[in-house]
């Protein structure tokens, strides 16, 4: 990597701020106690580091701390609202309401649940990314226990509908969980005028660090999930193991600094982004928004180059850390399901990049990054059979192609 | 996924990039891949009257590896015979790139390129199967 790389991926994760480092170093080495020490000094030390931190979590979605749970991450706080949930309540009802575009790990969670009996609906998604609110309604039925729908979409960055979302889940008397990794310290979230049951929180996608995530469950009215590791009791037993009390700390930090700064950072993406944009559309033609239409975050444009084949875009771009919705990028071979969801024809999903704009973003990066793209979309459209051909007026969708 | 520098050096300065004359009698083409898949190549080669491929051009739509391989193949086939050009098969080409195993669709697509440019050639002059196949 030089050093010239500017990194465009926030999206994938974000760099540690240091104003977070800063306050997690003393709980390596000075405070290194076990917050669940009760009977000494080292212990009372770190237990009041880690319920500071539970405090800054809360107050960030308008919770309780108390309905705040520490997780590794994301990843397990999905799968711990999700499993929890429905397992505590299997022998009530057995049916979770989810979509299409939800991350892999409320989906693969969501299949490991219909292989113990559970049912599962995966609502679509309109062309915009966001879900019909009619579908929802349609697809709550008597055997409803849960409805999980994401915040903010990872690859398009657009924001569902939560405070109907919301409504409806709690008209029907079913509890809400949203994935909402993308979206906290990006958005303002409330827990209370959103009615949200459960809410997952990632570390590393708010500047926080990796290895840390929470779990907002809660209280009033009450929800009750079955742990997924069973231990010393710890999190109100509902996730046994002890605290890593730097990484709370530091998740803490990472949300106090994003309830202070997130609207003036989401208004400076804003310009960041419109010129990215403008700059890339201007200059070149037939580039298309994935996820227009609805309401987005500031810091995700995903954008299809037509013509342009995204893996090999990205070889071009090199010098940008950008990632792809382009087959090529994964093990698969498919391209992106959330861009098929949208609707997205396969040849252009193929040709998406996805760049993800932070904290740390410069004017000079967005700059760089619009004269490379540029330029290497007008070389690798020269190079491109379909740009000659759509240039000679040909439509592609008449050619018959030998798919392989 | 890191590249071999062979494919970096196809990738950023390509060999025989363009078009020839499909309407030429003694132009071959040959268009193999689609794009919902991703790769789709062009491949143009210009027979001379001893049978040997004095030019070849390529457009490709597709990641790196499959620029590369096409590019290479270009290079490959020119001076060449059209029985010799029918004859380099994909492995070579991965090979000489060092294909990873995800990427070997790439070289097999250069390939079928070739050897559609010389199907091409050879039904517009009405010599079908002169290469025996």
């Amino acid at each position: 990597m030089t050093s010239r790389q500017i990194y465009l991926d926030y999206q994938a994760t974000t760099p540690c701020d240091p104003r977070v480092v800063e306050k997690m170093f003393p709980y390596f080495t000075l405070n290194f106690g076990n917050p669940h020490s009760r009977n000494h000094p080292h212990g009372w030390t770190a237990e009041e580091a880690v319920e500071k931190a539970r405090k800054q979590i809360a107050f960030l979605i308008g919770a309780d701390p108390r309905e705040i749970i520490f997780t590794s991450g994301a990843t397990e706080s999905n799968n711990l609202a999700l499993k929890g949930v429905s397992t505590f309540y299997k022998t009530q009802k057995t049916h979770i309401v989810t979509c299409a575009t939800e991350h892999k790990c409320v989906l693969d969670t969501c299949r490991h649940l219909e292989q113990e009996g559970f049912s599962v609906t995966y609502l679509p998604v309109q062309s915009s990314g966001l879900i019909d609110l009619n579908d929802l309604q349609k697809a709550i039925g008597p055997e409803t226990v849960l409805v999980s729908i994401m915040a903010v979409n990872n690859e398009i960055g657009v924001i569902q509908p939560l405070d109907e979302i919301g409504k409806i889940c709690r008209k029907a008397g079913v509890f809400f969980h949203t994935d909402a990794a993308q979206a906290v310290g990006k958005i303002p979230l409330d827990v209370e005028s959103m009615n949200i049951d459960l809410l997952s929180i990632s570390g590393h996608k708010i500047y926080g660090p990796k290895g840390i995530g929470a779990l907002y469950v809660r209280r009033k009215p009450r929800v009750r999930l079955q742990a997924l590791i069973n231990g010393g009791g710890q999190e109100r037993g509902m996730r046994s193991g002890t605290l890593p009390t730097p990484l709370c700390v530091g998740l803490g930090e990472a949300c106090a600094i994003a309830k202070e700064e997130m609207m003036d950072e989401a208004r400076n993406l804003k310009v960041l982004s419109d010129h990215l944009y403008e700059g890339i559309t201007s200059r070149l033609k037939d580039v298309y928004l994935n996820g227009a239409g609805a309401p987005r975050i500031p810091g995700n444009l995903n954008l299809s180059f037509a013509y342009v084949e995204g893996e090999g875009l990205m070889m071009g771009i090199k010098d940008l850390s950008v990632s792809s919705g382009s087959a090529c990028t994964s093990s698969s071979l498919e391209p992106s399901y959330v861009l098929r969801a949208l609707g997205v024809e396969e040849e252009l999903s193929h040709t998406s990049i996805r760049f993800g704009l932070g904290r740390f973003t410069t004017q000079a990066d967005v700059d760089i990054a619009i004269e490379r793209v540029v330029t290497e979309v007008n070389r690798l459209r020269e190079m491109s059979p379909l740009w000659e051909m759509a240039q000679e007026g040909i439509d592609l969708k008449s050619i018959q192609w030998s798919e392989h | 996924m890191t590249y071999s520098t062979k494919v970096v050096d196809h990738y950023e300065n390509p060999r025989n990039v363009g078009s020839l004359d499909k309407n030429d009698v003694c132009v071959g083409t040959g268009f193999v891949g689609a794009p919902a898949c991703g790769d789709v190549m062009k491949l143009q080669i210009k027979v001379n009257k001893d049978g040997i491929i004095e030019d070849a051009k390529f457009k490709t739509f597709g990641c790196g590896s499959a620029i590369a391989s096409s590019s290479l193949i270009t290079e490959w086939i020119k001076g060449k015979t059209l029985g010799e050009a029918y004859a380099i098969r994909n492995t070579d080409v991965a090979q000489h790139l060092a294909l990873p195993p995800v990427k070997i669709h790439c070289s097999i697509l250069a390939e079928d390129a070739v050897k559609a440019a010389i199907a091409d050639y050879q039904a517009k002059i009405g010599k079908p199967n002169a290469t025996g196949d």
